[in-house]
């Protein structure tokens, strides 16, 4: 078991037939993510590493059916992409593309309101059930099958918490990369809901940074209802203040979207926090032993 | 991206806002001209990116044009120190020469983005004049705000609710509606991420008018404004950072020894946090993107070394799919046509790890490989720390 993808997951690549969408369409299928078609306007009908392009999403989805799409769209055109997605009843949309105007995306959230679609992103890495599927950028050769869930803000730091994991033997049920822009589809709470129910996942690792409020949103859900242990890293401690680290939300602004705030936030909840990023294993391997699950984890 | 006030100014007026006259003086005969054409009584406004300019001594108030040159002539080339700065502070440019306000009432105005709530919020105070983070912790009861549905926009009964319990007069109100709601189009045409008017005044007479004026602008929107990226000041930004841009590198300078360069950047924020943490002082922030080019890497180490605090570098790279046989090329290229000539540690993870480590040991150049993230900062403290000594 895993969250919102597996093995049989039926994915469309919107902006197949760019460098980047080529290249991680290649990537995914040698993982064994089950492609079905790509979209590209103007190029419906030809083929693309084999498989059929069509000119909008509900072509795709009628033709060859869909249950999530990926987008690597240049930023200009991936709000409409995302919101075509969703008006093509898309369950899941992961949006890969960084650079997207903090407008255009206010004006897909308020789309979106009332339909059906999860949307994860922009600016993220994707996700990824090792042995079964993955959407995204995520390198598959670092995951190993498991039983941790990550949630994440960023990319390379996924990475490393994964690679982390995966070294100390613990295997992983689903990763996912949330995104750094400031206005995102699925946040840090929505996820640990998800990993909280599935029962494949016993314990989570969630990798925070500096900016907005959803490690302190999601520290109060832990309080209120998760059972589950749960590590954590906040990266930009030593990040100056005022200053944008290179994520568009990735900055404090006086005294809310701070390191410490956040940590402590998260102890506060239970929360074991790494004190540097090399740690992120080790944290979960201390949160798993005081929950006593550290044998399982191991299986 | 930040604009100047002056610049901010204009856009207030093509947008029908009421600003005060006023011009742009870059020397002090400028200034005596601008002077001039208002009438002698004029306020002199040092033009820099950061607010806090008048506890700076970045405003002055002229009463003549003889004085007006003066006072600019003292401006000009000076480097203004204010709590936004840092203790480096900023060096004037550039003057704004307005006609001197006679204010009655002070307001605080604002329109920016809530990103929790996920849309604008206009923010309106009739206590304005001081800075609005002072003002929400001593009288949080002053501070009107309400949130704007983007696809509706500001409706004139939400100002009419905000602004009917505050004591202000009818005529005024009237006012600061209509400037609200031009307001709140420049900023959703602009793709603005703030506009600000600190203070907008009244005077007596009723007449309402925006005697500051700031903009910034949403970086990633500025492909469709190319009114708005002709008005970058180049020289505002700090150089190396601007020479990062060009390579389309994210780098901010920080003020230590130890020079980063990392892929991604939540993985660059930690990678400056476990330096601090061992002991270091990392010399600046550097992302160089998910597709680190040899280009890329070659500009991003003229950039590191430029820096003349810059004792050692730490090169962090989580290659993910980018494969490492190929960053390593990048990098052993780099530094040969840039003779590094500090300590260089390089962690390499990822696909065809062995092959780029392969690479690194074989290239003759004095390379400090490293196992993982805690090896490589471990080793860059330790190396930096003896060059110290």
């Amino acid at each position: 078991m895993s969250i919102w993808i597996a093995k049989d997951t039926r994915v469309i690549v919107q902006g197949i037939t760019g460098g980047q969408g080529r290249f991680h369409t290649e990537q995914m299928l040698s993982y064994g993510t089950k492609v079905t078609g790509g979209v590209t306007p103007g190029k419906g009908g030809t083929e693309c590493l084999s498989l059929p392009v069509f000119d909008t999403v509900r072509e795709a989805r009628e033709k060859v059916g869909a249950d999530a799409s990926v987008i690597f769209v240049p930023p200009r055109f991936a709000a409409s992409s995302i919101m075509e997605a969703v008006d093509a009843g898309i369950p899941l949309i992961v949006c890969i593309t960084e650079g997207i105007p903090v407008q255009d995306m206010m004006t897909v959230k308020r789309y979106m309101e009332g339909k059906h679609s999860r949307l994860i992103g922009p600016n993220c890495p994707g996700l990824i059930t090792p042995d079964g599927c993955k959407i995204g950028i995520l390198p598959g050769s670092i995951c190993k099958k498991g039983h941790v869930g990550v949630i994440s803000r960023s990319g390379t730091l996924t990475y490393e918490a994964v690679d982390q994991l995966t070294k100390l033997g613990i295997g992983q049920s689903t990763a996912v990369g949330i995104g750094g822009d400031p206005i995102r589809g699925t946040g840090f709470t929505d996820v640990l809901k998800a990993f909280e129910e599935d029962p494949d996942t016993l314990a989570v690792v969630m990798i925070g940074e500096i900016g907005g409020s959803g490690e302190e949103e999601a520290a109060e859900w832990i309080k209120a209802n998760m059972k589950k242990p749960v590590a954590a890293f906040i990266a930009g401690r030593t990040a100056p203040p005022g200053r944008r680290m290179g994520h568009a939300g990735a900055i404090t602004s006086g005294n809310t979207g701070t390191a410490e705030g956040k940590i402590a936030a998260l102890r506060s909840c239970g929360a074991v926090v790494a004190e540097t990023p090399d740690r992120i294993g080790e944290a979960l391997l201390m949160a798993a032993k005081r929950a006593g699950i550290l044998e399982e984890l191991r299986r | 991206m930040n604009i100047h006030e002056y610049q901010a100014s204009n856009l207030f007026r093509e947008y029908g806002i009421p600003v005060p006259e006023g011009y742009l003086a870059e020397t002090p005969e400028e200034a005596r001209e601008a002077s001039k054409m208002l009438g002698g009584r004029c306020v002199i406004k040092a033009q820099i990116h950061s607010g806090g300019r008048g506890k700076a001594g970045g405003v002055k108030l002229a009463s003549d044009p003889d004085e007006a040159a003066r006072l600019a002539e003292g401006l000009l080339g000076s480097v203004l120190v204010t709590k936004q700065t840092g203790n480096k502070g900023k060096t004037v440019r550039k003057l704004f020469v307005t006609e001197c306000a006679d204010i009655e009432r002070e307001f605080y105005f604002s329109i920016t983005m809530d990103n929790r709530e996920e849309c604008p919020v206009f923010i309106f105070s009739s206590d304005g004049g001081t800075e609005i983070e002072e003002l929400a912790k001593t009288a949080p009861e002053k501070i009107g705000r309400m949130h704007i549905d983007p696809v509706f926009g500001l409706m004139d009964y939400q100002l009419r609710y905000m602004l009917d319990r505050m004591d202000i007069e009818k005529d005024i109100r009237d006012r600061i509606t209509d400037i609200a709601l031009r307001a709140y189009r420049l900023f959703r045409e602009k793709d603005c991420s703030l506009v600000e008017i600190n203070p907008l005044i009244a005077d007596r007479n009723g007449n309402v008018t925006a005697v500051d004026a700031k903009i910034n602008f949403d970086d990633n929107a500025l492909f469709r404004h190319p009114d708005i990226r002709l008005l970058r000041d180049e020289l505002e930004e700090e150089e190396r950072e601007r020479e990062a841009g060009r390579y389309d590198l994210n780098y901010i300078q920080l003020d230590g020894d130890i020079a980063c360069m990392v892929n991604g950047a939540g993985l660059a924020m930690a990678t400056m946090d476990i330096i601090k943490a061992f002991g270091g002082s990392p010399a600046n922030f550097l992302d160089v993107g998910g597709s680190a080019t040899k280009e890329k890497i070659e500009g991003a180490f003229r950039i590191l070394l430029s820096d003349p605090n810059v004792k050692g570098i730490f090169v962090n790279i989580f290659g993910g799919i980018m494969k490492c046989d190929i960053i390593a090329g990048g990098i052993v290229d780099a530094a040969k046509s840039t003779s590094i000539g500090v300590p260089l540690v390089v962690r390499l993870t990822g696909t065809h790890e062995e092959e780029g480590k392969k690479i690194l040991a074989g290239s003759g150049l004095a390379i400090i490989p490293a196992e993982d993230l805690a090896d490589g900062a471990r080793k860059i403290c330790r190396l930096v720390e003896e060059a110290r000594k």
